[in-house]
């Protein structure tokens, strides 16, 4: 009963969070230079009735909280108006750009977790070993490289250089030329992911080598594979498991250079592009989308750490 | 292998590594003030007119007096990444800097008062944590627009939350400490414990994150000023030619790699310096 009070609280917090956010995110429209009515008119010829038709659209004659609430209301029931550059749904605009994005995350999540939760282990058991040395150093420059600034180097080397692989675009969809394409934006996005997941992990698994539980099972003679596994990698998982939060944010900011980088039709190019044409709805969209993602990622994330610590379950009574 | 041994391993090593890490910690250094030294007289070191246009020698590779080669209009791009280092570096100063005196004071602040306003402050800290900061950045300047030093407002404003959540918690310690207790006691005025008792205890944390905030703040101008926003055009910040090199990377790759690299190299350093500085501090943590 506490857990489902406790996660109803997040839910509550997260809907005022969600409801200062979109306040933000419908203001850019008003923000963003020049009259309401140019902006949405974009290259439209303008008639007086497309004005009208779009003063009746945006209820641009009611005050701002209402129109406001107007907005809300049609995100809410999936309306996130029209692109002015298309004339399409915001929302079809943005479901079409999706796919290449989902694949270049699923992509760079499986890289970040095959690589960097094993070095991260590997590297806090044997720590201040020539290994962990090593890799803290890499992942001091990995943090530091940020993923546009290696996509271009691994473009020049990879690509120019020697040719292994494409520089851009998402190549044709049948599944090996996709991930053939997505190989080095994968990469450099997932670098500094990487990076940041073996620190975590490293310090999770340092601080879970040292407690008493590990030498007991140690001394009782539990078998190697078993102490990792079944007691440093269960007691690894919560801090890392918390983590996801701060990699989604450092992922979605990444996102949006790295498919410019390489050109990917995503919505991270999207986003771009509709920022270079004032298309305001669109950038609206994609930023309503965006904070609604991070808000239930990091309600996933609590429920997650809630399910694999039973320790934070009592946490949450007490 | 008993833990016994395994801890003076860990021993041995930490000891290792701090008597290591200093050599690296030089080198650094010594990247940051050669990065400093651009900054504060790029233009002057540059061996040609950064904004000397050669149309005969357009996006060269290196060769014929030009050290990295030639833009598209035909400007050395050694000249222009040196000039170039101004702009590239002094805006994510202006972020750190100003991180470090509204974000120490308000976190010391914070925690020696307490109450509503602390309250407040960290709730919204714990909010803008949770936002994906860049994109914000993007989307603020794309769509309202904003020159350079609107820039340096935005990210200044967004990566404050960090520098006060840092500097509260590592001041939450030490205004429990006696020596806080005594200051009072003895009358000291409040303002002038938090700056003259508390700061020098919290010191290694803010000039760690001093230093990080600045990775932070140069890594998103540099993406902003790729991506055409903050940054002129015309001005030669390396975020700026990294975005100009890239389509010429066939004719000229160095025009791209020269200031990827820079971007790349500035901002491990200053990682490192700053993650050197904290694991000094945690050390120094663990003796007392």
């Amino acid at each position: 009963m506490a857990i489902v009070l406790f996660l109803l609280k997040r839910l509550v917090g997260m809907v005022v969070i969600l409801i200062i956010v979109s306040f933000l995110v419908f203001s850019l429209l008003a923000l963003s230079p020049g009259s309401v009515v140019a902006t949405l008119l974009g290259t439209q010829p303008s008639t007086p009735q497309v004005v009208a038709a779009i003063k009746a659209q945006y209820h641009l004659n009611d005050p701002f909280l209402v129109q406001y609430w107007h907005w809300l209301t049609s995100a809410v029931h999936g309306d996130l108006g029209r692109s002015i550059q298309s004339g399409e749904a915001v929302t079809s605009v943005i479901a079409s750009h999706l796919p290449v994005t989902l694949e270049l995350a699923a992509y760079t999540l499986v890289l970040v977790v095959v690589v960097g939760i094993p070095v991260g282990m590997a590297a806090g058991i044997g720590r201040g070993r020539l290994f962990d040395r090593s890799v803290s150093g890499a992942t001091i420059v990995g943090m530091g490289a940020p993923g546009f600034a290696l996509g271009i180097l691994l473009i020049y080397v990879f690509g120019v250089g020697l040719g292994w692989f494409p520089v851009y675009g998402a190549g044709s969809s049948q599944a090996i030329d996709r991930v053939y394409h997505l190989t080095l934006p994968a990469v450099a996005l997932a670098t500094g992911l990487v990076a940041l997941i073996v620190r975590q992990t490293r310090a999770a698994v340092m601080d879970v080598m040292e407690q008493d539980y590990i030498t007991f099972a140690r001394t009782r003679g539990v078998g190697r594979a078993r102490v990792m596994l079944g007691y440093a990698l269960r007691n690894t998982a919560l801090p890392v498991v918390t983590a996801a939060g701060l990699l989604l944010i450092v992922a979605i900011s990444g996102t949006v250079l790295v498919e410019t980088v390489f050109s990917l039709p995503g919505a991270g190019q999207l986003m771009v592009q509709a920022i270079e044409a004032k298309n305001v709805p669109v950038v609206q969209g994609l930023a309503f989308f965006v904070a609604v993602l991070v808000v239930a990622v990091n309600l996933l994330v609590d429920a997650a750490a809630l399910m694999i610590d039973p320790r934070t379950r009592a946490g949450v009574r007490g | 292998m008993t833990s016994d041994v395994r801890s003076d391993q860990a021993e041995g090593a930490a000891i290792d590594h701090l008597q290591r890490v200093p050599v690296v910690a030089v080198i650094c250094g010594l990247v940051l003030l050669a990065v400093l030294v651009c900054v504060v007289a790029g233009g002057w070191l540059a061996p040609q007119d950064p904004s000397a246009q050669n149309p005969l020698l357009s996006a060269m590779a290196p060769g014929h007096g030009h050290l990295l080669g030639t833009d598209e209009l035909g400007r050395d791009v050694l000249s222009r990444l040196l000039s170039g280092a101004r702009s590239s570096v002094v805006g994510p100063l202006v972020v750190a800097a100003g991180c470090l005196l509204i974000g120490a004071t308000l976190g010391m602040a914070g925690a020696y008062f307490g109450g509503v306003v602390d309250t407040a402050v960290n709730r919204l800290a714990d909010m803008v944590y949770a936002l994906p900061a860049l994109l914000i950045a993007i989307v603020v300047l794309g769509v309202v627009g904003g020159g350079y030093w609107i820039t340096v407002a935005v990210l200044l404003l967004l990566s404050l939350p960090y520098e006060i959540r840092l500097c509260r918690s590592a001041a939450m310690v030490e205004v429990r400490l006696p020596y806080v207790d005594a200051a009072r006691t003895i009358g000291i005025s409040a303002w002038r414990i938090i700056f003259r008792h508390v700061l020098p205890n919290i010191l290694p944390t803010v000039v760690a994150t001093f230093l990080l905030d600045f990775v932070g703040a140069l890594v998103g101008f540099a993406a902003l000023s790729y991506l055409g926003l903050g940054v002129p055009p015309s001005s030669p910040s390396w975020g700026t030619t990294l975005a100009e090199g890239q389509s010429l990377i066939t004719q000229n790759p160095w025009l791209s790699i020269a200031p990827a690299v820079l971007i790349i190299v500035t901002a491990s350093s200053a990682t490192l310096l700053g993650d050197w500085g904290h694991e000094l501090l945690a050390h120094a943590g663990t003796q007392r």
